[in-house]
């Protein structure tokens, strides 16, 4: 089974696979971040492929295990149609820690993303609302980095007006639906 | 600390200028009481800067949105009797229609992951239970079985077995508390009562076997804490009995009436491809017409020798979630009786002294139970390097642990894959043109838990 999917990614993608194992049932396919979005978006409209869930994105911060790069961003994908599953790995450098979103392949990966920007501060290019999303807006540092304290305590109070969040022509589209507007 | 308002005399009251409050709008520009200036930074004992924001204002927040004006700004939560677990959403009204929406979240943020990574793999065990605090036996069935399949081993079949049986009612238990709350929302309160003495009943023999009532902590690492008592099988086939009554009743009470059906059907409809590319899994994936259940899907634990069926709706709406959460409960029920009926004998736990710890004479009659008792304790579990994703269906869906070892007696890193997080986040785009009263019942159908939901 995890060999129609490998062997599919082969074919297209050929020599931008960096690494393709299978240990524990689990395939995992390591590609360059440069060709992620690619990969993923391949993934999900290949017919023969069609993983039509991205169940999860998370990162892993390899900072004691030595592994060049440090992190390495996760995305576990799902296909109802044939019921196989495929991890696809990618390694981002601590210096530059930027990965092109898959908001416009999968709507689900929003919120996985933000998570993964809080926690580790990848950021992901082109995400509509990169914001944190579990932490405190004045929350300094990211969380599940290795390097991160883990008894670090913060008092932060300041409530969020979530303004930021409304784009301006959201706001000029609320704006022209009210009823009976009283600012003009 | 005292705080200073309440000791002030009527003159010394700071002077504001009243501001006549128009209907269904804040006053802007009034200062409700006095800003405190504190210092930005302070230093706690040990040592350790801790950031000090400024005394939080209210209307701060009123101030910097442009849309006050115009618009109602209603925030719901993150406190509040009709949202279950605290989170917030922040809305707009034109009148009562939903004009923009924006949920927060966060705010029962305990750091499981971080956490994760400084506890020996066994224990990590109470912090699943407390992800969906309504079935946490379902999520001690999740974890263990992400950590076994990367140790390779396979539990005996007493214990997969006794796994069924207590995730399935635990299943129960949370749709019993899904349901149930959401009708309360929506003005039924006797089907609250009528649920929860199932759920209490469900409760008194997870107390038997596990000693807890809701935070069980169950499941072991390679099988479970002890073997259930003498009497198990007799306790679980009086739930048996009793527990499809309160389902008839509710049953009898809501599923024609006239103003849930008003309440709830074509509220929050989400079509088949939304949902799955919103990575919705569940119940509430279910009811919108997508077969998708992982006990169907990819069986573990011989879900597929048993006879039962995956209900689905139609429409994806707040009543095709109601309707197959209670066509579930019934299957939960034809499992949990189905599994009862040939439960094996024989072992609950691996025979690995790395894994499961040694029986109790051993440990004191004998040098090697006691080096194998204590090098589990304190060094804990052996596991080999790698990483595994293993998926089971939780209470709200597919509840998934991303699990990297490095080699040793704790975890590397652990992800877990909650249901709701995936389900909660388009809540923001779809509530827009609803209701305000629809909130609730949309909320609640969807069974959010905030454990589960900030981690």
């Amino acid at each position: 089974m995890a060999e129609l999917v490998a062997e599919n990614l082969r074919r297209r993608f050929g020599d931008d696979l960096q690494r393709v194992t299978d240990e524990r049932g689990d395939l995992t396919v390591w590609v360059d971040r440069s060709r992620v979005h690619d990969v993923l978006e391949h993934c999900k409209r290949d017919r023969e492929l069609a993983f039509s869930f991205c169940m999860d994105v998370t990162a892993v911060d390899y900072l004691t295990l030595g592994v060049t790069p440090r992190f390495a961003v996760v995305y576990h994908l799902y296909s109802l149609a044939t019921g196989h599953r495929v991890r696809i790995k990618t390694g981002v450098p601590e210096d530059d820690p930027v990965v092109d979103t898959a908001v416009d392949v999968w709507k689900s990966t929003d919120w996985f993303e933000r998570e993964v920007y809080d926690m580790f501060g990848i950021r992901f290019e082109g995400h509509p609302n990169m914001k944190r999303i579990l932490c405190h807006q004045d929350f300094q540092g990211h969380a599940l980095r290795k390097d991160y304290p883990a008894d670090l305590r913060w008092k932060l109070m300041r409530p969020d007006d979530l303004v930021d969040e409304i784009s301006e022509d959201e706001m000029k589209r609320i704006r022209a639906r009210v009823s009976h507007p009283i600012s003009e | 600390m005292v705080f200073k308002d309440a000791a002030l005399t009527p003159e010394e009251m700071p002077k504001t200028t009243p501001v006549p409050r128009q209907h269904g709008r804040m006053p802007t520009g009034v200062s409700w009481r006095p800003l405190e200036p504190t210092t930005d930074k302070t230093v706690l004992p040990g040592g350790r800067a801790v950031h000090l924001d400024r005394f939080p204002v209210e209307e701060e927040g009123l101030k910097t949105d442009p849309l006050v004006e115009d618009l109602m700004v209603v925030n719901i939560g993150p406190s509040h009797p009709a949202m279950h677990g605290t989170f917030r959403i922040k809305l707009w009204l034109d009148g009562e229609t939903i004009v923009k929406a924006i949920p927060e979240i966060g705010y029962l943020h305990r750091c499981f992951e971080k956490m994760s990574e400084s506890h020996r793999w066994q224990e990590v065990f109470p912090y699943t239970d407390r992800l969906n605090y309504m079935s946490p036996f379902l999520n001690n069935v999740g974890y263990a079985m992400a950590v076994e399949k990367l140790l390779g081993i396979e539990i005996p079949p007493r214990a997969q077995r006794i796994r069924v049986i207590l995730g399935e009612l635990s299943r129960i238990m949370d749709h019993f508390v899904c349901v149930g709350t959401n009708l309360v929302d929506l003005g039924a309160l006797t089907n609250f009562w009528y649920f929860f003495r199932g759920r209490e009943e469900i409760y008194s023999l997870l107390e038997h076997v596990s000693g807890a009532r809701m935070m069980v902590a169950y499941g072991r690492i390679g099988g479970l804490m002890r073997d259930v008592h003498d009497g198990f099988e007799d306790e679980v086939r009086a739930l048996l009995v009793s527990l499809p009554r309160y389902i008839d009743d509710v049953d009898k009470l809501i599923t024609n009436n006239r103003i849930f059906i008003d309440r709830a059907r074509g509220v929050h409809a989400i079509s088949p491809e939304e949902a799955v590319d919103w990575g919705w899994t569940g119940p509430c994936l279910r009811a919108a017409g997508v077969p998708y259940d992982v006990r169907k899907a990819h069986p573990y634990y011989d879900y597929d020798q048993f006879d039962w069926q995956v209900p689905v709706g139609t429409t994806g709406d707040v009543y095709d979630r109601y309707l197959v959460r209670m066509e579930e409960m019934r299957q939960s029920l034809s499992i949990v009786e189905q599994a009862l009926d040939d439960l094996p004998d024989g072992p609950v736990n691996v025979d690995d002294w790395g894994i499961s710890p040694p029986p109790k004479d051993k440990v004191y009659n004998t040098i090697e139970g006691m080096v194998a008792h204590f090098k589990l304790t304190f060094e804990g579990i052996q596991a080999p390097v790698g990483e595994v994703y293993s998926y089971t269906e939780g209470g709200n869906g597919e509840l998934g642990f991303y699990i990297v070892s490095d080699g040793g007696g704790t975890p590397y890193r652990i992800r877990c894959r909650a249901p709701c997080f995936a389900i909660y986040q388009n809540i923001g785009l779809t509530l827009e043109g609803c209701m305000l009263s629809d909130i609730v019942a949309i909320v609640g159908s969807l069974n959010v838990i905030a454990g589960e939901l900030d981690r």
